[in-house]
């Protein structure tokens, strides 16, 4: 028992998993009470099992993207908003607008059940941006690439280098500024003087970079026949549609039984048989994988248990998860969703402790150019 | 383990043949060695033995590369790359992945070479190598040397029998170099693998070589022993030709040999005393004066608190490991870089920070580490002019200043397909033409070969002798020892010596050039002060220069 308490890496699908779950849980209510609450346990679990690498410090970000999404759905409640409920605030001065718009009116009586449900709406739209924070600031984006199905491998190469192409793109854009003062003339155009160079550059680079990848055995893979690979092409096809109209079904309460759960299934199924499929004839391996032990199954349970017991709360309580606005009534937290909220950050404890990397904390400067600037080069790769 | 059968290359819009007539046979368990002026075909020549040329360059190949057997024409190089590894010049460029460990396992990954065997191979690897301690970090917060060193342990991993190089030092500091090349002689030594490399500081490497091969400007190749082609190369480290201007035969190789043989010419060297180097300071206010210079970015100090005073026509070389600061105080010199704190004043007395750019050009004139960082419009001719329109009428114009240091440049060509060299040259007249009094060079020779070094260490005493100051930073104490009066050593960010070159440069086994590796304790820097100062017949200079 004690090597499960070892400090390692979660799989970051089991991250992605548990947060998954816990944004389900979220968009099944506007009762600010319980969104607050997940809010707090993605916090909770965020600050107790992220790793000190740089890209794991976004997690504030996102909570401030939260806030805002937050007001400018206030202001524009305010401003144009629907207009309803009795407990009326303040008076704007009305703007009638042309015909063209519709009959949009700007200003008019602002009333307390309007801005609440503004503040509800936009709280649920933060909550499922942070449970994406954290995801991203508890599994690593890269790792996670790592772990997708081999027929995604072309994918997951393309999305590792153009990650580093941002910061590649900046640090010479950077290079052939501070180049151009030298020769004292300002007047040569951004376009010819900077993006042109900068274009090259990255022409250049990318042309060693293939070439590299090609002296180091990249795209070693047998040939697909044409009717496999119609064949992938169509299970592929028929799954992702499947999942889009499953996890639709799923997360919106007024379809139909069938279309959520059933659909999903049927697509999940159909996508990884087509992956299995195309992915059998790559010959590649993989370096260091990450396991999926038991503590990765108890995480993903955690979340997916979270979601499952907000539905449950949909069927049993619906009205204390969508607290009524006429009448205005005080939202109430009931038992069961204060029982998901508990179950998800039960996932800060079954979960590993995280173990410190020694290296990438390391500050990074830069030798090879004698300077040491342009040290804000994780930080970017974090926020994208 | 490689052969060339009658091999010749041709690239689609060229004219003439890159390579004509190739026969080559390179054995297992050897280290070879690349030699040729810049463009003449040594990166084809390469390129070929893996398949990239003519499979990813385009071009027609005549004739058979075999490799292990294997005939490139039928194999491509994802298909060779179990038995080539190929490191480029630029190895960040050709990083796939973000940290060390994940790099080395990269190419193993697209071998689908098992797990279990992947993971052992790797810690041999770093083990190797000596880079364990570099296994979690980014790539782009590793130094020059380090970035080499994984670059050669990433194609380590797939355990290919050939290793091809292009370049491994020009880059690094002499100390990196020196690791790199102690690590690739271990390969050849221990592992018995067949490494081919092209250099052109051949007083690196030429010592390690079983083979030469020198691709000459009429596009054909020859090889031979070390020796042999020392003897008649057009190209030859500054121990050979002194042991040439002596008249040592067996030719040595290595500085240790040399020795051996040097004991005569030490003793009437130590007799003779050195004349001194011409130096051309002009009485008067120095050209720069800068007190206590910072250069900081966030917390990391680049430059902490440097005095620098160079008279009017003193040639300064800054040296000093990748990382010391050398280029964050040339740029904090000129103006463009930033300064946290400190005062620099100019022959004019007055500050570069407080003039605008146009105005800094007349005074201070700054060739960054990438020449073609300087070069952004599409031909020759357009960047003569605009430089030309920056400078007061009467000046040289800048075309006339490129004929001088670099003749035969097509005004019509992009800066991009210029060789090294001329872009260097391009670069040079572009910031010359308006005459600055003090010029800054940022690793001037990496890159250059031979002739075109000698060209420009040329151009640098000339300007030196009319009147204006130089400080150039560089790794190649061959090219130090050549020019410079006065050496500046840096290391984090201060100056740790300062003093004539002779004294700084003997005084480290780091800095010191060949020659005076040979000769110590007679303070000889050059094969060229030697020469002048025993009158000896010099019969390999005139074929240099030639």
């Amino acid at each position: 028992m004690t090597s499960a308490r070892l400090p390692r890496r979660l799989h970051p699908g089991a991250w992605w998993l548990w947060s998954i779950g816990l944004a389900a849980a979220a968009s099944r209510t506007t009762n600010p009470f319980v969104l607050l609450l997940l809010c707090a346990v993605a916090g909770l679990v965020v600050a107790a099992r992220r790793s000190d690498a740089p890209w794991a410090r976004g997690f504030r970000f996102y909570l401030v993207l939260g806030l805002v999404i937050i007001a400018i759905r206030v202001v524009f409640r305010v401003l144009v908003g629907a207009r309803f409920g009795s407990i009326v605030l303040f008076e704007l001065p009305v703007v009638e607008l042309p015909e063209v718009t519709a009959g949009i009116t700007l200003g008019g009586t602002v009333t307390l059940e309007g801005i609440l449900s503004a503040v509800y709406d936009g709280l649920r739209i933060a909550t499922l941006l942070i449970c994406l924070g954290a995801a991203n600031s508890l599994a690593d984006a890269k790792r996670m690439l790592k772990s997708l199905p081999a027929a995604l491998y072309e994918i997951g190469v393309a999305v590792t280098v153009a990650l580093t192409v941002a910061p590649q793109l900046i640090e010479s854009g950077q290079r052939i500024r501070r180049a151009r003062a030298l020769r004292g003339d300002s007047d040569v155009g951004i376009a010819r003087g900077v993006v042109i160079p900068v274009l090259d550059d990255a022409l250049d680079r990318s042309l060693v970079l293939a070439a590299a990848m090609d002296g180091r055995g990249y795209g070693r893979r047998g040939a697909i026949d044409a009717r496999t690979r119609r064949l992938t092409g169509a299970l592929l096809l028929t799954g992702v549609f499947g999942v889009a109209v499953g996890t639709y079904g799923v997360l919106d309460g007024t379809t139909p039984r069938w279309i959520g759960g059933p659909v999903l299934a049927v697509g999940c199924l159909l996508a990884v048989v087509g992956l299995r499929v195309s992915g059998r004839r790559v010959q590649r391996t993989v370096y260091r994988p990450d396991p999926w032990r038991r503590e990765e199954w108890l995480v993903v349970g955690c979340g997916v248990g979270a979601a499952a017991l907000m539905f449950a709360a949909t069927e049993v309580d619906p009205a204390n998860l969508f607290p009524s606005l006429q009448p205005l009534q005080w939202p109430m937290l009931g038992l069961l969703p204060a029982g998901a909220a508990a179950l998800a950050a039960l996932a800060a404890i079954v979960a590993p402790p995280v173990p410190t990397t020694t290296g990438t904390a390391a500050p990074v400067h830069i030798d090879r150019d004698d300077d040491a600037g342009v040290s804000d080069e994780p930080e970017l790769v974090a926020t994208t | 383990m490689i052969r060339f059968e009658r091999v010749s290359v041709t690239y689609p819009d060229a004219d003439d043949a890159a390579l004509i007539d190739v026969d080559l046979h390179i054995p297992e368990g050897e280290m070879c060695l690349v030699v040729g002026s810049t463009g003449v075909g040594k990166s084809t020549l390469l390129g070929a033995i893996n398949g990239h040329v003519p499979h990813f360059t385009g071009g027609t190949l005549t004739g058979r590369v075999t490799i292990d057997g294997l005939d490139t024409r039928d194999h491509p190089p994802r298909e060779l790359a179990g038995i080539v590894g190929v490191v480029v010049q630029d190895p960040i460029n050709g990083f796939v992945t973000e940290v060390v460990e994940d790099e080395l396992a990269y190419g193993m990954e697209q071998l689908a070479i098992p797990p279990a065997t992947m993971r052992k191979r790797v810690e041999e690897t770093l083990d190797l190598l000596g880079i364990a301690e570099l296994r979690n970090r980014p790539m782009r917060s590793l130094s020059g040397g380090q970035q080499q060193r994984v670059a050669i342990a990433s194609v380590l991993t797939a355990h290919p029998r050939v290793l091809v190089l292009d370049e491994p030092t020009s880059a690094l500091d002499p100390s990196a170099a020196e690791d790199v090349l102690a690590a690739l002689t271990r390969l050849v030594h221990d592992l018995g693998m067949t490494v081919v490399l092209a250099e052109h500081r051949l007083e690196r490497v030429v010592e390690y070589a079983d083979l030469v091969v020198s691709v000459d400007a009429d596009r054909t190749v020859r090889a031979g022993a070390p020796e042999e082609m020392m003897r008649t190369s057009a190209v030859a480290p500054p121990v050979v030709r002194l042991a040439q201007a002596a008249g040592w035969d067996p030719l040595p190789l290595s500085v240790r040999d040399a020795r051996r043989r040097a004991a005569d010419l030490r003793d009437r060297l130590v007799a003779t005393p050195l004349t001194a180097r011409p130096a051309h300071p002009v009485a008067g206010a120095p050209a720069l004066d800068a007190r206590g210079v910072v250069v900081a970015y966030g917390k990391t100090v680049a430059v902490s608190g440097v005095d620098v005073s160079v008279a009017g026509g003193e040639i300064v070389a800054l040296m000093g490991r990748n990382g010391s600061g050398k280029t964050s105080l040339l740029w904090a010199l000129q103006g463009a870089g930033q300064r946290r704190s400190g005062k620099v004043i100019l022959v004019d007395g007055r500050d570069p920070s407080t003039m605008t750019p146009a105005e800094r050009v007349g005074v201070v004139g700054l060739v960054p580490q990438t020449p073609s960082d300087v070069l952004y419009l599409p031909t020759v001719r357009e960047e003569c002019a605009a430089a030309d329109a920056m400078v007061p009428a009467g000046e040289p114009s800048c075309a006339a200043m490129l004929e001088t240091i670099v003749p035969g440049i097509s005004p019509d060509s992009h800066p991009r397909d210029l060789s090294e060299g001329q872009r260097l040259g391009l670069a040079l007249a572009v910031q010359l033409c308006a005459s600055p009094s003090l010029v800054l060079l940022d690793e001037p020779t990496r890159g250059l070969d031979e002739g075109a070094k000698k060209r420009l260490a040329t151009l640098v005493s000339q300007m030196s002798a009319d009147g204006r100051s130089v400080i150039v930073a560089t790794h190649d104490v061959e090219f130090v020892a050549q020019v410079a009066s006065r050496v500046i050593v840096m290391a984090d960010g201060e100056i740790v010596a300062d003093g004539p070159t002779a004294e700084v440069v003997t005084a480290s086994p780091v800095f010191a050039p060949q020659v005076a590796k040979v000769l110590r304790p007679a303070p000889y820097l050059t094969v060229d002060d030697v020469v002048d100062a025993l009158g000896l017949d010099d019969g390999s200079e005139r074929r240099v220069s030639s």
